[in-house]
């Protein structure tokens, strides 16, 4: 078992940067997931801790070695691919075995390993099938078996789940989740698929356009968004574009006075939330509240969105829990919409409008 | 009423398809058929209806000195040309799927070549090659083994190229990645994954290529020593004196041959799933 250092590690294609100056910590055992768009150079940088891509400039270190300049097949890294990337012609136990043999290991001593690596995702019984006979699930947790059986410093798993269809997906993002905790296996895990990321996570890096956005728990992600665009990927966010009048004053375009939390001035974006606002009566004791009419209610089981329009220029999401006791407003209806000073983050204005 | 005009039109669209698809099936047992009748008519001048039927021309190719000699030479080359055909094509093949390259496009073009060229043609000019090549080095490459084989791999070659790249096509990458990442170097990767995994295109480039040097007649004509005959110049010969239903029965053995090396290979590999 071993932690991973990535270290100032750039990637560029002729002219396009794929990843630009990541750095970042794995700790021994942790479960790390990068999450981003596609195209934000997260398979980039999973491929270059593989040893499939050569960096263009940084460093990789892996259990306190350094392994930049090391291939593939020296490594030491178990990966687990979107297609699974079984040997079609070998059976199960023959896929499990195969790193095994690379290793030079006796017949004697692989057979035990493998059994354990079929055991530890509950497939011991189809050792003899051949992988096309297996189901997609199974299929998945054999290329895991595989991956596991040659002891890997880091697992590697590159959008593991996305073939499955969705309840598959559910069951087997907790089984990998399980299994990674009891083997404290160093892991990290490339997604698309936010709701996946947090759930198996043990830290989440958000990535876009080949850069960092943020490192940190999902707690952390979602109550400090370092920027905008992290804001708007890690859950949903209302942005309300307007001026820093002064510090904690922020006025949107549409002339909306809040008052918040930031010492800045100038240009600012202001992100609220949408289920930290509140509705109606609730609306009325708190730091920030106004008066606005509900133009569409969306009905959503668990929840409801409310939209209401506080300004010409703005318009805010307000998504209420589904409770039994609660009144759904009517659309065209006149209501207060109120919110902490807390629940409202500030950033700068940098031009760009991605996520929401 | 439309309903039931609309299921004449289906039936009828079925019977049209079924009605084609027999007639083109037809039109290529016929002369087969035609053929192995033939080979056990009686007589000697074929004329129908047969006046009787009989073995005896399968006993005159074995007493044709120039078939037994024409099929063992035939057999030789065919694997020669096989067997090197699939040394330089499955390379080739890896290079052309995997590799981008200045000059690929033209590269694989230039391989299926010999596919579009006409035998004679292609025979011609080898023959003026082996003449200036036995000019220029004093090597008797003109009517040598080693020249008919050469021949041969080059019309070989496409068959092998085109089969290979085909099914390499259909291998994944990340199965070859999957590999080294568990410890397996690139010769290694190849020999255990890669080529396990295109084994159905490799065997169907071999049949391909076997079939496709066995019978051809063009190239060889020029390419062909003195007193050295293969399979079909020998049936070419025989029947320039003679058209006896021997060459009838040399024809069906050489339809029994391939015919058991494709049931043979398709035990291996589903031949319809490659070709």
């Amino acid at each position: 078992m071993a932690g991973l250092r990535l270290e100032h590690l750039s990637k560029s294609f002729g002219a396009t940067v794929a990843v630009r100056d990541v750095t970042l910590d794995v700790g021994d055992g942790e479960f790390l997931v990068l999450l981003g768009p596609s195209g934000c150079g997260k398979t980039t940088t999973l491929r270059m801790i593989a040893g499939f891509i050569a960096p263009t400039a940084g460093r990789v270190h892996l259990g306190g070695r350094e392994i930049t300049a090391l291939p593939p097949w020296k490594r030491n890294a178990g990966i687990v691919f979107q297609s699974y990337a079984l040997f079609p012609h070998l059976t199960v136990a023959e896929n499990v075995a195969f790193g095994l043999e690379m290793r030079k290991l006796s017949k004697a001593e692989i057979a035990p390993k493998v059994a354990e690596a079929l055991r530890l995702v509950r497939l011991d019984h189809l050792g003899e099938r051949l992988p096309r006979q297996l189901s997609g699930g199974q299929q998945q947790r054999v290329a895991l078996a595989r991956a596991l059986a040659i002891r890997p410093d880091v697992l590697l798993l590159d959008e593991p789940l996305s073939n499955l269809d969705a309840k598959l997906r559910e069951t087997v993002r907790i089984e990998i989740r399980e299994l990674q905790r009891q083997l404290g296996i160093t892991t990290v895990m490339v997604t698309h698929d936010q709701e996946e990321a947090l759930i198996m996570a043990d830290r989440l890096v958000v990535m876009s356009e080949g850069e960092v956005k943020q490192v940190g728990t999902q707690r952390e992600l979602y109550e400090q968004p370092a920027n905008r665009f992290v804001a708007g990927f890690v859950g949903r966010s209302n942005f309300l574009a307007g001026t820093m009048v002064s510090p904690g004053r922020f006025e949107t375009r549409g002339g909306v006075a809040i008052s918040c939390a930031a010492g800045l001035t100038g240009p600012a974006v202001i992100a609220l939330r949408p289920e930290r606002l509140a509705l109606g009566s609730a609306a009325g004791g708190l730091e920030n509240h106004m008066q606005g009419t509900v133009e569409l209610v969306s009905y959503l089981g668990a929840s409801v969105d409310v939209h209401v329009r506080v300004s010409p220029a703005d318009r805010i999401v307000v998504t209420q829990p589904n409770r039994v006791d609660a009144r759904t407003p009517e659309e065209g209806e006149r209501i207060d919409v109120g919110w902490p000073k807390g629940a409202a983050v500030v950033f700068p204005d940098d031009g760009t409008h991605a996520g929401a | 009423m439309n309903t039931l005009a609309s299921i004449d039109r289906r039936i009828l669209g079925r019977w049209a398809f079924s009605g084609a698809a027999g007639l083109t099936l037809g039109f290529i047992l016929l002369p087969l058929f035609f053929v192995t009748w033939l080979a056990f008519f009686r007589q000697e001048i074929p004329a129908f209806p047969p006046d009787g039927y009989s073995l005896k021309w399968f006993w005159a190719i074995a007493k044709h000195d120039k078939f037994v000699q024409g099929f063992w030479l035939s057999l030789q080359v065919a694997i020669a040309a096989m067997v090197i055909g699939l040394a330089l094509g499955v390379p080739a093949a890896l290079c052309l799927a995997r590799y981008r390259f200045f000059g690929r496009e033209p590269l694989s073009s230039l391989l299926l070549l010999p596919l579009v060229v006409p035998g004679i043609v292609l025979g011609t000019s080898i023959y003026v090659f082996h003449v200036e090549l036995t000019i220029a080095t004093e090597l008797p490459v003109i009517g040598s083994l080693a020249g008919l084989v050469a021949g041969h791999v080059l019309v070989v070659i496409p068959w092998c190229v085109r089969l290979v790249a085909a099914s390499l096509a259909g291998v994944d990458r990340s199965v070859e990645e999957a590999a080294q990442s568990l410890g397996a170097t690139p010769p290694v990767t190849f020999f255990r994954i890669t080529l396990p995994t295109i084994r159905p295109g490799i065997v169907a480039a071999a049949l391909f290529g076997f079939v496709v040097s066995f019978g051809n007649l063009e190239m060889t004509l020029f390419l062909v020593g003195v007193g050295r005959t293969t399979l079909p110049i020998a049936i070419l010969q025989y029947l320039e004196w003679r058209i006896d239903p021997t060459i009838a029965a040399v024809s069906v053995l050489q339809i029994l041959l391939i015919g058991a090396a494709m049931a043979v290979t398709d035990r291996f590999v589903k031949l319809s799933r490659v070709v």
